[in-house]
């Protein structure tokens, strides 16, 4: 199957090991992928705030980059964007009146899957470490976040794929469906209801004794990873790709080298993508 | 311009797109194919858990069981119409009737009330009240503290649409679903507030 | 029909009343994030009431499906609420009752006055109402020499008390039991003295209270849950029995309703009474609930208002995308899940209806420019559990994001110099409008480095992106793109295969 990879704009500049670990993770399972070039952003963060004139440029980039490619499906590492391209872009579409966009963005949306919705319903993994050898012995617990909960109704897909990693120790999270404060700009615009949030949230996490925190989407757990390392806690972040794609032969760094890690990880990843 | 037309007006303009009233689906259960055990046992449940006192009883046995209900009672109430028989043996009978209504005063110092009732809903625990005869007017089965309510085995639906579709809501309607309650205090539900404190529904077997 | 109809939108009425913020929500959220009491408060009572619904929702094997005809038939409601209106009041005047319109909060609450006067009296019993709380009725009439008791459990604590409702439901939720004590040894002139903070003892104190004002009083005022427009009926929704009260014994009732609760039908109700009490107290059913239509002789009062009330429903209504709004059946289920409220409670939010939705309807019903009230729809994290627990499947988040939009595009022009904010957005709309523009800018990541310290942390951000690191640090930036090592890569495998 030929797949193409929305990297997403905050995993394409900040977290690019996130996006290398979904590519090794494809093309392990024998699929090609392809890197839409024109890609930028769904244009959540303008939709979202409201600046909807400033968001039709960026979503008919994303329509225009996507259709510009052959592929049979796309994909992204998050439920937020992918609910953005799935929900929102029609929305927006029809909101300013532009029938035309909104039917290739309607016919964009419903080609386009969160990575375990694709990896579970598509591509038939159910089992990580037999099927992808996915290793990463340590204590994890994992946060589902909003978007990809109540939006794209991914319900298990995420946690189920974790427990089937060799080695994982999978912590259940307690209260694990509350929002962990991030919504974009809100973290900025209402920072201390969001700071609330995010230090119930850390309260929760450092409570299941896990040494790591995963999940499905990067804007979270740079929420999240920026409340834990500003409190001092010992507890690292890590996208639940780049766990599916850790093997024995090619690790993903264990927790205790995440924290502030980026230029390691990058190597690290891209060896494993070698 | 009257305020009648003034809204009315408003609200027609208001729709200006002329949005479609879509077709109401109602593809939620409007039957629940109990027999009248399981009615009688459900209704029963969702009672007790709402902290009313249950009895089920054959029609031979409600006045032995009301006059149970009711001992230490120096007056109670009936609403005209009540069957007799129901109330025989429970002495302190104060009848409410349209002719000769109690005042509140009246209500307010009688010990209890008994009344029959319209339907009731198992799945819910709800008795209603339709105020036809035996049922009374809407402040009889509320002022006095206790309220002892027959239910007939027939009158018991499975679902609230089944209850709802045969009754006519012209007549004055009250739902109740145990003794008063209040959930203010921290959201911990605490029976017995302003309505009757006590409730025992009698259930009658058919 | 009316003659005046042209098929256009007119110009919008907004409301008026107690539905504005008179500070930024981000202001008025940090002054209650910052009361200890309050959050534990709000933490116990919304995390029972959550778990309650949660289990009574799930006993139901077709609650979507009521869900969803729920959400039909409110969306029917609005799109006939003109004709639905009429049909109403024909019903309800037939059997006696009489109705009043009120454009807004003024009108309404002179007509409440007037209807007082006529019946003679200077103190009135109130049942719970949203609507008497919007329109500020207890305030005016206070005003007006006229003394109004609220007889709800919650209302009278917070009336006792000299404070605002926080929430639509138990208007006490920011209050726990031994401040209900102590406000009750306070304020309630004949309380015992040993009254001990058990909710039992409380209900208790709270029944010898109001139980002569029950017995004697004249006049009562209601809002109401629903009206059928086939019969003329109306229905209140309650747990106490102060609504049967209040509804049964005065010789006049006068009820207070906005024009949007209505329901076509009386088998409309088995939906309804199936979704709220599961909704709102996590009940399967909620101890009482009251049917009238209009008058019946011998049972109950013999005088019968009903003072119709627009006040910005109209004006909610002209929005299309905002106009679901209206559907909500005043649950609190929205309130009870969501983050924000759960940390903030309900004052913070300004207007009589907090939480999700009031953070939705309150700037629908002003517009989005009156006061503060712009600062609401902000007032999320877009995280949507409102919307999941709604019963009648009012899309919240959606809405929040169309407020907001309506909120930048209000302030476009307005502003000889565009904020922090605008610039930003503007900017980043023109970089991740292109893959090409996107890419030059991340060939400038190493610089990131330049602003985290040795651990390769960011830990202080300028202008509106200081809120994060407030609480938060940022990691510092890769060296590498992406988008620049797939580019490289697959130059790489190409000249490979090439070779």
């Amino acid at each position: 199957m030929k797949i193409a990879l929305f990297a997403t704009c905050i995993v394409d500049a900040m977290y690019p090991s996130t996006a290398r670990a979904t590519v090794s993770i494809l093309e392990r399972l024998g699929h090609d992928v392809v890197f839409p070039a024109g890609q930028a952003c769904c244009g959540q963060m303008h939709l979202n705030s409201g600046y909807f004139p400033e968001a039709v440029p960026v979503v008919r980039n994303h329509v225009e980059a996507f259709e510009a490619e052959e592929y049979d499906v796309a994909v992204a590492p998050s439920g937020s964007c992918v609910a953005s391209v799935k929900h929102q872009h029609a929305m927006l579409a029809r909101t300013v009146g532009d029938a035309d966009l909104e039917s290739r963005a309607t016919a964009v949306g419903v080609r386009t899957y969160e990575l375990s919705a694709l990896l579970t319903d598509v591509l038939g993994v159910t089992d990580a470490a037999a099927q992808l050898g996915s290793w990463y012995p340590h204590r994890v617990t994992y946060h589902p976040s909003c978007h990809g909960m109540r939006l794209l109704r991914l319900g298990d897909r995420q946690a189920d794929l974790l427990r089937s990693v060799e080695g994982l120790q999978l912590e259940p999270l307690p209260e694990a469906d509350q929002c962990c404060g991030f919504g974009g700009t809100f973290s900025l615009k209402n920072a201390d209801v969001s700071s609330a949030m995010l230090a119930d949230k850390n309260a929760n996490i450092a409570a299941t004794g896990a040494q790591l925190c995963t999940g499905g989407d990067a804007s979270c757990l740079m929420h999240i990873g920026g409340g834990l390392s500003r409190e001092g806690s010992s507890i690292s972040t890590l996208h639940f790709a780049e766990i599916l794609a850790s093997t024995r032969e090619h690790p993903a760094p264990p927790p205790d080298a995440i924290r502030g890690r980026t230029r390691n990880a990058a190597r690290l990843a891209g060896k494993a993508h070698q | 311009m009257s305020a009648r037309t003034e809204i009315l007006d408003r609200l027609r303009s208001a729709l200006h797109d002329a949005p479609e009233a879509p077709e109401i689906p109602r593809k939620y259960r409007h039957t629940s194919g109990m027999n009248e055990a399981e009615l009688i046992e459900l209704l029963r449940d969702r009672l007790l858990d709402y902290k009313a006192g249950v009895s089920v009883v054959d029609e031979a046995s409600v006045p032995a069981r009301v006059a149970e209900l009711l001992a230490g009672t120096a007056s109670y109430v009936v609403p005209a119409g009540l069957d007799a028989r129901w109330t025989a043996l429970a002495p302190g009978r104060v009848v409410d009737s349209p002719e000769e209504p109690l005042s509140v005063e009246e209500l307010d110092g009688a010990d209890a009330v008994v009344t029959g009732s319209a339907a009731a809903v198992a799945e819910t625990g709800t008795i209603i009240l339709d105020g036809s005869p035996g049922q009374g007017r809407r402040a009889c089965s509320l002022i006095p503290d206790h309220h002892v309510c027959l239910v007939r085995a027939g009158d018991i639906y499975g679902v609230l649409p089944e209850a709802v579709r045969r009754l006519d809501v012209t007549h004055p309607l009250t739902w109740i679903s145990g003794p008063s309650a209040t959930s203010d205090i921290e959201l911990q539900r605490v029976e017995g507030v302003h309505g009757p404190r006590r409730l025992d529904v009698v259930i009658i077997r058919s | 029909m009316s003659s005046t109809y042209l098929g256009m939108p007119g110009v919008p009425v907004f409301g008026s009343g107690n539905l504005h913020t008179a500070e930024p929500f981000p202001v008025a959220a940090r002054r209650e994030l910052d009361n200890e009491q309050l959050r534990a408060n709000l933490g116990h009572a919304t995390h029972t009431i959550r778990d309650k619904r949660l289990r009574v929702v799930a006993e139901l094997p077709d609650w979507e499906e009521l869900r969803e005809a729920g959400s039909a038939t409110k969306t029917a409601v609005m799109a006939r609420l003109p004709e639905l209106l009429e049909e109403f009041e024909g019903n309800f005047t037939a059997r006696g009752g009489i109705i009043h319109w009120a454009r807004d909060a003024a009108e309404a609450n002179e007509i409440v006055r007037e209807l007082i006067r006529d019946a003679g009296a200077d103190e009135v019993v109130k049942v719970k109402s949203m609507a008497t709380q919007e329109i500020g009725l207890n305030e005016y009439l206070e005003e007006q020499g006229i003394s109004a008791f609220e007889t709800d459990l919650a209302e009278l604590i917070v009336q006792l008390d000299h404070d605002k409702p926080s929430h639509i439901l138990v208007p006490a939720i920011h209050k726990n039991r031994s401040q209900i004590r102590d406000i009750f040894l306070r304020e309630m002139p004949d309380v015992d003295p040993d009254l001990t903070d058990t909710p039992a003892r409380l209900a208790e104190a709270a029944r010898l209270h109001l139980r002569r004002k029950f017995l004697s009083a004249k006049v009562a005022i209601s809002g109401a849950n629903f009206a059928l427009a086939d019969t003329g009926t109306l229905a209140v929704v309650e747990s106490e029995g102060n609504g049967r009260m209040c509804l049964t014994l005065p010789e006049t009732l006068i009820t207070v309703m906005g024009v949007e609760k209505l329901l076509p039908s009386w088998t409309d109700l088995e939906v309804f009474m199936q979704l709220l009490p599961r909704s709102s107290t996590g009940e399967r059913m909620n101890p009482y609930t009251s049917l009238w239509t209009g008058v019946t002789e011998g049972d109950g009062p013999q005088n019968v208002h009903l003072v119709l009330l627009d006040n910005g429903r109209s004006a909610a209504l002209a929005d299309e995308r905002g106009r679901s709004a209206l559907h909500c059946i005043r649950c609190s289920a929205c309130m009870n899940v969501c983050p924000v409220y759960e940390r903030t409670g309900g004052h913070a939010y300004g207007s009589t209806y907090p939480g999700p939705i009031g953070a939705i309807l309150s700037p629908l019903l002003t517009g989005i420019t009156s006061e503060e009230n712009a600062s609401l729809p902000y007032a999320s994290s877009l995280c949507g559990a409102c919307y999941d627990a709604c019963p009648v499947k009012i899309n919240i988040p959606e809405i929040l994001v169309h407020l907001r939009s309506e909120d930048v595009q209000s302030r476009r022009g307005t502003k000889k110099v565009p904020g922090q904010m605008d610039v930003a957005m503007k900017a980043a709309s023109w970089v991740m409008g292109s893959g090409r523009r996107m890419a030059l800018v991340e060939k400038a990541l190493p610089l990131g480095k330049l602003a985290a310290g040795p651990d390769r942390k960011i830990k202080k951000l300028p202008g509106v992106a200081a809120g994060w690191t407030r609480s938060r640090d940022l990691p510092a930036p890769p060296t590498q793109s992406f988008r620049d090592w797939w580019a490289k890569e697959h130059e790489q495998t190409a000249s490979k295969e090439q070779a």
